[in-house]
């Protein structure tokens, strides 16, 4: 008896509570829903095929599991990815600061065209990012002839691949720092440069520490692009294995020859690839969030 | 500060380093683009004519492969992969490349049997015991039944696939074009996945069991049962089927660039020997050596065949008239 008018009374204390964010919560039963909908497509479309990759790549054992990695042309594949990240990341993390500092602390006509042209790589199906290249580079393309006479190799080669790769990932740095650089305003710019700073002191000491972390943002996500690309490197690649199969391609030709665990076991460098991204992602959000509040105290 | 930039420096070193390690090469390096079901018989004759042939020119060859759809990979050799040889599906694909002037045009005249080492021909794999009851190709038409073939337009085993429902259609009791066609377009009817190699086929059909009938080169048919096991599907050989003749050929263009031709010729060459026609009927390739072909013809079922010159006049009329742009294949895909 004396338990349950405890329940009721504590019962009706959580309904005074609820009666007071009433604007903010909803009936039980649709909160339920709403988290069981959120964890339902978690589960089936992310939690699942997650682990249905580690599940299949250690089927045969880790033996088998490490052989496969080891293996000559899975090598290679990771090298050629590896290369490919290494040269595409900087180059986009120069052009991303650069014309995200061009576009949000000056003004000049077409400023909106710009935007939208670095958008374009978003916007178009990689395959399409591949044949441009083919048809520009190819041997039948624009300049192939003089590229083929002259022995450089563009397409079904590394550069060809770097190309691609650099295109899709174009847009990663800039979009994330435009925004971000926006919402700051050119006002401490503007101060520095009252104070006597030049140009490249302004960048440094102003700009530069302001938009850190969304720099690093934007690189983490340049990089796991540049690395798990398929669509538009398996036009340009020419698929010669052990010399242009980049990780993702290796998957594809492993499962096509019936090789189930060392396809997946290939698969799953790439997911742990995913995962240290987002854990990467994630300390860099926190720090932001951090560097952001102190911003606001002082 | 001062650990960063050891740091950047570092890693700009080893960048360098990873780029002049990739521009090392110390062997020949030599490249064969062919088509899709060959992965497995040219990864066992690469090994073995490597070796051959470091034993006779103390040579290093580092042999790289290429595989896609046969067209795809015509394609690409004619937008620059730069092949030393192509071991495509059919002579057409090569015809392509050398249309562009990348090879010679009496290229099928370089070797013997129409430069095509090994056949093989079409079947049909389907699910264990046969539900549908597929015997002939004229089951493949009838209405319910689900069929998997790749798409004409880039494999070359969807042109032999193409071309065998056709012929067929043609030498029964009053066949003719017209009756062909209408085989043929009921059967396309049917398919419900087009894959562009035959590869893609063949793992839609057995990964993800689509379909009641692949229709399928008949080494991949043998391959997919021994690896997948026999447990899972039968092969079923129709009554009359086409005499599919893969060709290959030196990419003269390239070799010539790249030095290779010596090395080239021999690799074709071996695949006629008795070594490479061996290699070739363990892959459930139908070999030409005569010999070779009478210890392993238990492996392959005893089938009528015609060939595309004495049905539909050789490969340049029959890739116009059925996959051009416009052609036969075009209008019934259209219909569909």
């Amino acid at each position: 008896m004396a338990g349950g008018i405890a329940t009721a009374l504590g019962a009706k204390s959580i309904r005074g509570n609820q009666r007071i964010n009433n604007a903010t919560t909803e009936s039980p039963w649709v909160r339920r829903l709403i988290i069981g909908t959120g964890l339902f497509y978690f589960t089936i479309f992310l939690l699942l095929p997650l682990g249905a990759v580690f599940v299949e790549a250690f089927r045969k054992g880790v033996d088998a599991y490490l052989a496969a990695l080891v293996e000559p042309d899975a090598m290679s594949a990771i090298k050629l990815t590896l290369i490919t990240a290494l040269v595409s990341v900087p180059l986009n993390l120069v052009f991303g600061v650069s014309a995200a500092w061009a576009i949000t602390k000056f003004n000049f006509p077409g400023k909106r065209f710009l935007i939208t042209l670095i958008d374009l790589p978003f916007s178009v199906s990689p395959v399409i990012a591949g044949l441009i290249f083919v048809l520009v580079f190819g041997a039948q393309g624009w300049f192939g002839s003089w590229f083929l006479d002259n022995d450089i190799k563009i397409i079904f080669a590394v550069p060809g691949i770097l190309l691609a790769t650099i295109f899709v990932t174009f847009p990663f740095v800039a979009r994330e720092l435009i925004p971000l650089m926006e919402a700051q305003g050119k006002e401490e710019e503007e101060a520095a440069i009252v104070l006597g700073a030049r140009g490249w002191q302004v960048f440094r000491y102003v700009t530069l520490p302001n938009i850190l972390w969304g720099v690093i943002y934007g690189v983490v996500l340049c990089n796991a692009r540049a690395m798990g690309e398929f669509g538009a490197v398996s036009v340009v690649s020419g698929h010669i294995r052990g010399e242009t199969n980049s990780l993702p391609l290796h998957v594809e030709i492993l499962y096509n020859e019936y090789n189930f665990a060392a396809a997946f076991a290939v698969a799953s460098l790439l997911a742990v690839l995913a995962l240290l991204t987002l854990l990467i992602k994630t300390y860099v959000e926190w720090k932001a969030a951090q560097v952001n509040a102190q911003h606001k105290e002082d | 500060m001062a650990s960063a930039r050891k740091s950047l420096r570092l890693a700009v070193l080893g960048f360098a380093v990873a780029i002049i390690s990739f521009g090392v090469k110390a062997d020949t390096d030599f490249l064969n683009v062919s088509y899709d079901p060959t992965r497995e018989l040219y990864k066992d004759f690469n090994a073995v004519f490597a070796n051959h042939w470091k034993k006779q020119t103390g040579e290093t060859l580092n042999i790289k492969a290429s595989h896609g759809g046969s067209g795809k990979q015509a394609r690409a050799v004619i937008d620059g992969l730069q092949a030393d040889v192509v071991t495509l599906a059919l002579a057409y694909d090569v015809d392509a490349i050398a249309q562009k002037g990348l090879i010679a045009p009496d290229w099928i005249k370089r070797l013997p049997d129409n430069s095509a080492p090994y056949t093989s021909t079409i079947v049909f794999l389907v699910r264990k015991g046969n539900p549908k009851n597929i015997k002939d190709w004229n089951d493949l038409a009838k209405p319910g039944i689900e069929v998997v073939t790749p798409n004409p337009k880039t494999s070359g085993g969807a042109r032999w696939n193409f071309l065998a429902a056709w012929g067929y259609a043609l030498k029964q009791p009053g066949g003719n074009d017209q009756k062909a066609r209408e085989l043929v377009t009921n059967i396309y009817k049917n398919v419900k996945v087009l894959d562009s190699g035959a590869r893609g086929s063949l793992t839609t059909f057995t990964e993800r069991a689509i379909g009641d009938v692949l229709i399928s080169w008949e080494n991949e048919a043998y391959l997919s049962i021994k690896e997948l096991g026999p447990d899972k599907f039968d092969i079923v050989t129709p009554s009359l089927s086409i005499l599919a003749e893969p060709s290959v050929a030196v990419v003269d263009k390239v070799v010539e660039k790249r030095g290779t031709r010596k090395v080239a010729q021999a690799y074709l060459e071996y695949l006629y020997t008795p070594i490479g026609q061996e290699i070739a009927a363990r892959h459930y390739y139908r070999p030409r050596n005569k010999e070779i072909a009478a210890k392993y013809s238990g492996n392959f079922a005893k089938v009528k065949l015609f060939t595309i010159d004495q049905v539909f006049g050789g490969w340049d009329k029959a890739q116009k008239t059925y996959f051009g742009d416009g052609g036969v294949f075009d209008q019934i895909i259209a219909k569909k």
